[in-house]
């Protein structure tokens, strides 16, 4: 079963007078624990497609279907609760709560979203910290580590409540070139460790080189 | 909500400068309020207390019109024994009524032998009396405090002692006329100077009962008023209701009530200042409801905005508009309950230090009064859930427009 099935998906964004056709009737399907890679200049519509996925923002047409449940018309209300129970997110800017220390960050969605009990929490925060080689640094605050440190934090966040599908925008676009590399192979060691699809929007040459699935998109539409 | 709370108070750490700043604001606020309610409550009892304990009492029962010609002192409208009878026995049954005394009011010629002067007079049973107005005695500025007045001997308000010139065992002789016309005299030995106070009977002279009805040849028990002691002032409203319910069934052949009795509110100019001194009170409550609301409004509208981009990210990952939107107003919250804590600490230490220190002060002819500021717990407890919830109503507007925010456009914010 696909984890992502797009539709002739349409986003048309109304600026004033003018419409903008961001993804102009595109169709794919996501498979579970793959590494799909959306390519392609800035403006192409790579952000808004991830936007789609995540439920962040809806399809103008089109259907859409996560995990099983079509989201293409899914309320402001209910997209809050579905991306906590099956989406994670890794942002550019790493987008880590600062007063929150890394356990707290990672722990942020099982507690705050999903209502874990503590125990379980502190397992599975302990068990992400070590899978992301950051053991021993959970009481530093996001101010105390570096950005390739981050961004491990942020994808332990990303993966704390099980999610299947991680969406990434530019992941690595505020990194350094060995830095993207550590984390583009931690992303891939967690797919294989834990099931988990990643989806990135990127025009990073080192994550599409990385990618198994490239869809490029030029003027909200697949040139592949 | 542990964590919601954790993260408000983190939040507030963050912004250290902003967030002491702000709760300085709300402390100075809450002991502004504090302050002034404490210590014009004080002065506001201390001043009903003078009224009511050392010259008009709690309650005061006349005969119906009386009050309103008291100026003339009229005796004809004086009760009588018969209706005194009736008056007594409801009186001593009600258990709320600590004491009272009857008193004759009337106004006479004080002559020193040499000058003659107008000058107003109570006439008391001193035992009644000094239960009923126990700060009486402490008003007599010089002579015998004890037993406050003998057969034959007058208290002489301080005006009249002055300007007459008599000082304490003078000889002086009063003349009045009685309600009949007739005209009679009698000397006097001047027992004691008396301290004036404001308010009506506050420059009155004092003798006995017995002496004012062998001066004015009354044959009969009359008395002009009946002024009243409660166990407690609290009982002000209900007694008085009592008494007025009660006392309203006596009604004379024109089928109008006899008596009329007053609260000492009623009686008491002061009564009008004490009612100024609430209304501040409560426009400085608003001034400090006001301070509240523009500065937790203010710094949580600026919170908000600089965290545009964290708001984007915890509701994109799932965090509910209800979670995000008790964020922010528990943070509100937490800036009320540190200002007001803070505020209400510095209250009760000045408070304290007031009462240590005796700070003395002169309200007109009265000199050397002590401030004995006092709060009530019911005030410290209003002011503060007032305060608090002010904080919390200030930070709606901006915690609704957080949990409202579209995450796309929160996450776009630079």
């Amino acid at each position: 079963m696909s984890l992502v099935v797009a539709t002739n998906l349409t986003k048309t964004y109304v600026s004033g007078d003018i419409e903008v056709k961001a993804i102009r009737g595109v169709d794919f399907t996501i498979k579970p624990a793959s590494f799909v890679s959306f390519v392609g200049p800035s403006g192409s519509g790579k952000s808004t497609l991830l936007n789609m996925i995540g439920c962040l923002d809806p399809p103008t047409s089109g259907s859409l279907v996560v995990t099983g449940q079509d989201v293409t018309h899914i309320s402001s209300k209910d997209s809050a609760k579905f991306r906590g129970d099956h989406i994670g997110f890794i942002f550019q800017d790493f987008n880590l709560i600062p007063v929150l220390t890394v356990f707290e960050n990672i722990e942020y969605p099982l507690q705050m979203v999903q209502n874990w009990p503590a125990e379980q929490r502190r397992q599975r925060v302990e068990e992400l910290l070590t899978a992301v080689g950051m053991e021993g640094q959970g009481n530093k605050l996001p101010s105390q580590i570096s950005g390739g440190q981050k961004q491990r934090v942020a994808v332990a966040r990303a993966l704390s409540s099980k999610a299947k599908l991680i969406l990434a925008d530019e992941p690595t676009a505020n990194l350094d070139r060995v830095t993207a590399f550590k984390i583009i192979d931690l992303m891939k060691k967690m797919r294989d460790e834990f099931s988990t699809s990643f989806v990135f929007s990127t025009h990073d040459p080192k994550v599409v080189e990385n990618a198994e699935i490239v869809y490029t998109l030029e003027d909200g539409q697949f040139t592949n | 909500m542990l964590n919601i709370i954790k993260m408000a108070a983190r939040n507030l750490r963050r912004y250290l400068r902003r967030t002491l700043l702000t709760s300085a604001l709300i402390t100075l606020g809450v002991v502004s309020v504090l302050l002034f309610i404490s210590v014009s409550g004080s002065f506001k009892g201390m001043m009903v207390g003078q009224i009511t304990d050392s010259m008009l009492g709690h309650l005061q029962i006349h005969r119906k019109g009386y009050l309103s010609s008291i100026d003339n002192l009229p005796l004809n409208m004086n009760l009588s024994g018969k209706q005194l009878g009736k008056i007594t026995e409801i009186l001593d049954r009600n258990e709320a009524i600590e004491a009272y005394s009857m008193r004759i009011k009337f106004g006479a010629m004080f002559s020193n032998y040499n000058e003659t002067t107008n000058i107003r007079l109570n006439a008391i049973d001193p035992e009644q009396e000094l239960k009923t107005v126990p700060l009486l005695g402490d008003r007599i500025l010089d002579g015998e405090k004890e037993g406050l007045l003998n057969p034959g001997e007058i208290l002489v308000p301080e005006l009249i002692a002055k300007g007459m010139k008599v000082t304490i065992g003078d000889s002086i002789v009063l003349v009045a006329t009685n309600k009949d016309g007739s005209v009679n005299g009698q000397p006097f030995t001047v027992r004691g100077i008396l301290e004036s106070i404001s308010g009506p009977g506050g420059r009155d002279g004092y003798i006995r009962l017995a002496d004012a009805r062998t001066l004015l040849r009354m044959e009969e028990q009359e008395i002009s008023e009946i002024a009243i002691r409660l166990t407690g002032l609290d009982q002000l409203v209900p007694v008085f209701k009592q008494l007025e319910t009660t006392l309203s069934g006596f009604k004379n052949k024109m089928d109008k009530p006899v008596f009329e009795v007053h609260t000492w509110e009623k009686i008491s100019p002061f009564f009008n200042i004490a009612r100024m001194i609430d209304l501040m009170t409560f426009f400085i409550k608003i001034m400090l409801v006001a301070i509240v609301l523009v500065s937790i409004m203010n710094v949580m509208i600026m919170a908000v905005y600089e965290r545009i981009n964290e708001i984007g990210t915890i509701a994109a990952i799932g965090t509910s508009p209800s979670k995000i939107l008790a964020l922010f107003l528990t943070e509100g919250f937490l800036l009320g309950l540190l200002g007001t804590s803070i505020g209400v600490s510095i209250s009760l230490a000045s408070i304290a230090i007031m009462n240590i220190t005796q700070i003395s002060f002169d309200f007109g002819r009265q000199t050397g009064l002590i401030l004995t500021p006092t709060i009530a717990a019911g005030d410290v407890i209003a002011v503060s859930l007032i305060v608090i919830g002010i904080a919390v109503l200030g930070s709606l507007q901006p915690a609704w427009k957080a949990s409202h925010m579209d995450p796309i456009d929160a996450l776009r914010h630079v």
